[in-house]
């Protein structure tokens, strides 16, 4: 009898064993966004065409996320096989060589679907490094009834100009209706990214050629201006504390006449659960000052192997599988075309079916006139639009963002803040060595 | 005349205490009331308090995405964990520094102190560098050991202060019955000082449950307690302000009760020898 509980037990044990080695688990780090939920939602669409790996998911908020994928892979860490990052990241760390390159990611991968824009600014050396989940660009969002309510039309391609003109047309600060609604929240990704696209299509910026920072050029000291008169005149109050959401709130209860922001936002603005201006939303691309450049960036949130994970095939796998073609198909059997992630595949703007959602049009033109490797009017050394793709970015982004958000606070004048950002930013750029 | 006076200071002292307590309470009130709001109620403009079509909804949706059951036992284990070993460590550091105190007591006690002003991101690389070697990364063991230590000063601290209290003699008088240094601190001063020692449990617990930097930047998927929960709940772009509400309330739910059914000890604890 014991002799039998103990093969029994062996064989037990022999069987976990044997189940442990086969089935391998892979930790996804992601973001706590609409379409990552819906991704993790989905899943049993992988996992039942490869019972082999399993998946463990890590959503984090994406400033917490950052520098928690950040501090890992620096430190080798190794505890996330697949991350989500965007595109600021992506070149930095692929040259540190702490990307798996994507390469050879199967047959059906087509990699020249992927919107050219999105592979450009995805890829060091011309090997792509994060394939690209959603992708996003910034335009104008506004209310059509006030528009037509002001005796305006608004343009595709509308000028600053007509911008200021719009705004001060549909201000009735008495029924607390404000012209227009702007990022003024101090960060990188926050004030700086929209006021970086601003000065792109005033014809300023971040640095010459050999790196000097421009921050006290004349069309630097046009775009801050330009912005900090406009949003003093028609802005919301409180502005310098305004991000993404509290613009999305301010627009939903229709306190705002435009808002110039992510196109993810136009799924948000035009739900009608959510927002009780749905049906009165349009369109039109991010302005300029006909220079040639349009106050538009682009972003993408990437899926990307870290070199450190000891998982890589099926990492890879994963990837392949959440930003394929298919993929986007099965969202939509699931959730509708509108629900789809956008700005990462050619295809997708090609299918008729996508073509009927309202924003799709206007997103795909604005992901395809922003070039992150020709950001600007005069020559830069950089790559990206709304940052500048160095390591230094983020301390400097982030310092001079608090400059612009104290102005906005009433508590400097658009020079002194300029003066202030140039100052760090020369400072911090002779730290670095550059 | 002197009883009116202080009857009417009685009653002011009491709105003033009751107008603090609701100050203090209502942001977890607002959050309560929030997680059964729809996401538009939750944002609207003027917001609106209790006249609102409440929904369980968000609760359902968080349920529904994390397995929240794994988050909870995990803050169980670390914040108990962590206290449990802390207690253990300080109960005769304590007693050593209260009752055999040498000329550099008061520097140690000062020194254990200071560690606590360091920002603990001053020390998250090495800190990580260490958890990577060791294999701790993501483990539930090497965040009760860090939580320990994090918490080990405010603990050794109390103590000191609750034995403190404790007449030496009463030490002196188990010794000379004969009384071993396991038997006296087990026997006779751990009882005289269950209070402190309830209070400062209680109070640890609550400082490791709630502790949200170290059980983010060390934890993954494993070993991730409930403040890595609340974090996957918020978001930068797209409004989620119920859900995370939900998911707030659904984290702090469990240490509340805990402490609403423990403040009569809590408050005995922490006003032990306040007054003498």
């Amino acid at each position: 009898m014991p002799l039998k509980n103990a093969l029994c037990a062996a064989s037990a044990l022999a069987l976990l064993t044997a189940t442990g080695a086969t089935a391998e688990t892979i930790t996804i780090a992601t973001v706590n966004n609409g379409d990552m939920i819906r991704m993790q939602g989905l899943t049993d669409d992988f996992t039942s065409a490869n019972p082999d790996i399993e998946l463990e998911w890590v959503t984090l908020e994406e400033n917490v996320l950052r520098q928690r994928v950040t501090q890992d892979i620096a430190a080798n860490g190794g505890q996330f096989d697949v991350m989500t990052i965007g595109m600021y990241e992506t070149p930095i760390w692929a040259a540190q060589g702490w990307l798996v390159p994507l390469e050879d990611m199967g047959e059906d991968y087509d990699v020249d679907d992927i919107l050219p824009a999105m592979r450009a600014g995805l890829s060091y050396e011309d090997t792509l490094y994060a394939a690209p989940f959603y992708g996003e660009s910034s335009m104008v969002m506004y209310r059509t009834d006030l528009m037509e309510q002001a005796g305006l039309e608004m343009p595709d391609e509308p000028t600053w100009e007509f911008i200021a003109e719009a705004a001060e047309a549909m201000t009735d600060k008495d029924n607390e209706i404000y012209g227009i609604c702007l990022r003024g929240k101090a960060g990188w990704g926050e004030n700086m990214a929209f006021l970086t696209t601003v000065a792109n299509s005033f014809g300023a910026r971040w640095f010459n050629e050999d790196w000097e920072p421009q921050l006290d050029s004349r069309e630097w000291s046009e775009a801050i201006n330009f912005y900090y008169d406009l949003m003093t005149n028609y802005g919301p109050p409180g502005a310098s504390t305004n991000g993404f959401n509290e613009n999305l709130a301010l627009f939903q209860q229709g306190k705002c006449g435009m808002w110039i922001d992510a196109t993810v936002a136009a799924s948000f603005v035009t739900n009608p659960n959510d927002s009780t201006v749905a049906d009165s939303v349009g369109f039109a691309l991010a302005p300029d000052t006909g220079k040639g450049k349009r106050a538009n960036w682009l972003w993408a949130w990437a899926l990307a192997v870290p070199a450190g994970s000891d998982a890589k095939d099926a990492a890879k796998k994963f990837v392949a599988w959440a930003t394929s073609k298919d993929y986007l198909e099965l969202v939509a059997e699931n959730e509708g075309w509108a629900n789809v992630p956008p700005g990462s595949r050619t295809s997708l703007y090609e299918n008729e079916n996508y073509q009927d959602v309202p924003f799709a049009e206007m997103t795909l033109q604005s992901i395809n006139a922003a070039d992150p490797n020709n950001p600007t009017v005069d020559d830069v050394p950089y790559v990206g639009i709304q940052y500048v793709a160095i390591p230094e970015w983020a301390g400097i982004g982030t310092s001079a963002g608090q400059e612009f958000s104290a102005m906005l606070a009433g508590q400097q004048s658009p020079e002194e803040a300029l003066q202030k950002a140039q100052t760090l930013v020369a400072d911090e750029m002779e730290a670095a060595g550059y | 005349m002197a009883r009116a006076v202080s009857t009417r200071r009685k009653t002011l002292t009491t709105v003033a205490a009751w107008a603090v307590g609701l100050l203090i309470f209502f942001p977890i009130l607002w959050t309560f009331l929030t997680s059964f709001k729809t996401e538009a109620t939750a944002i609207a403009d003027p917001p609106v308090f209790l006249f609102f079509d409440w929904t369980t909804e968000n609760y359902s949706v968080v349920q529904e995405r994390s397995d929240y059951m794994r988050f909870l036992w995990n803050s169980v284990i670390i914040a108990g964990g962590s206290t449990l070993l802390g207690i253990i460590i300080a109960v005769p550091a304590a007693w050593a520094m209260a009752f055999v105190p040498s000329r550099w007591t008061k520097d140690i006690l000062l020194w254990m102190l200071s560690t606590k002003m360091l920002p603990a991101v001053g020390v998250l690389y090495p800190m990580y560098l260490i958890f990577i070697q060791l294999g701790l990364l993501d483990t539930r063991i090497g965040l009760t050991i860090v939580l320990m230590l994090v918490n080990l000063p405010i603990i050794v601290w109390m103590l000191y202060t609750y034995f403190k209290e404790i007449p030496g003699e009463i030490l002196e008088a188990a010794r000379m019955d004969g009384a071993g240094l396991k038997e006296e601190l087990l026997y006779v001063l751990t009882p005289m000082a269950i209070p402190g020692i309830a209070s400062t449990v209680l109070l640890n617990v609550i400082l490791a449950w709630n502790e949200a930097f170290w059980t983010l930047n060390l934890t993954a998927a494993s070993a991730a307690p409930l403040t890595a929960f609340i974090a996957s709940y918020s978001s930068p772009e797209g409004l989620f302000y119920a859900k995370l509400s939900a998911a707030s309330t659904m984290a702090i739910a469990p240490i509340l009760i805990l402490g609403w059914f423990s403040q009569k000890q809590l408050v005995r604890g922490l006003t032990f020898g306040a007054v003498k």
